[in-house]
């Protein structure tokens, strides 16, 4: 399944990147899925995205739960919680 | 209703007006203007920095002006909401909402203002003395929430 994920704020500091394209494997099914997979790539990613880092997560521009399943070519977005206003 | 992402100032008298134009059944106006504080956490900040998620904010913007219209009687609204670097006294944010009676407008500005801050794709990023730090989200602002929710 090939989707495009951003990063937005810190995340996408620490990260040093705002989007990345992966075609991925078919364990991957849901948003949270994703993050642990994601995680697996370095230390850096693995801190950025552990279980106990307060992150949220879009899925086609709507903010969904980690257990949101991952549609076909969607957009996904990682960020902290927002500080507007 | 009119909703903006913009790196330039607006201009409050002037949003006024474009929000009463022609809606004589108005009678009364609520308007919320946020600014950039001089100070956060006892440090001085020097500047701001406001980043969002193109695409995803004006979506979020539109949700919370449409749940406002669906609970009160909301004949106009107008949200502005600024990004890039922002200045201490600068304006960030204009939420104002005209209606036929004030609580209505007091309501339903008060509502999509908590809303635009714990759910809409917006990150603060200051600059201190000390360098530059992401803004936190407070808690306090997530139990504001509650009372809608009720």
């Amino acid at each position: 399944m090939k989707i495009s994920i951003r990063f937005f704020a810190s995340l996408k500091e620490a990260l040093k990147t705002d989007l990345i394209k992966e075609d991925l494997p078919h364990e991957i099914i849901t948003v949270g899925d994703l993050r642990v997979y994601l995680s697996k790539r370095d230390a850096v990613w693995a801190e950025s995205l552990a279980p106990h880092k307060n992150i949220r997560a879009a899925q086609n521009l709507e903010m969904v739960t980690m257990d949101e399943p991952i549609q076909e070519g969607a957009e996904i977005a990682f960020f902290p919680p927002v500080t507007g206003g | 209703m009119k909703i903006a992402i913009q790196a330039e100032d607006f201009d409050v008298s002037t949003e006024l007006e474009l929000l009463r134009k022609g809606i004589p059944s108005i009678g009364g106006i609520n308007l919320f203007v946020g600014t950039v504080r001089d100070s956060h956490l006892g440090d001085q900040v020097a500047a701001m920095e406001l980043e969002h998620y193109p695409g995803m904010t004006e979506k979020c913007l539109q949700d919370i002006l449409e749940q406002a219209k669906n609970r009160w009687d909301v004949l106009n609204a107008t949200i502005i909401h600024r990004v890039g670097k922002l200045l201490p006294m600068d304006q960030i944010v204009l939420v104002a909402v005209a209606s036929t009676h004030r609580s209505d407008a007091y309501a339903a500005c008060e509502f999509m203002m908590d809303y635009l801050k714990t759910s809409a794709p917006f990150w603060k990023k200051e600059h201190t003395p000390e360098g530059s730090r992401w803004v936190d989200a407070r808690t306090s602002d997530e139990e504001r929430l509650k009372k809608w929710q009720q």
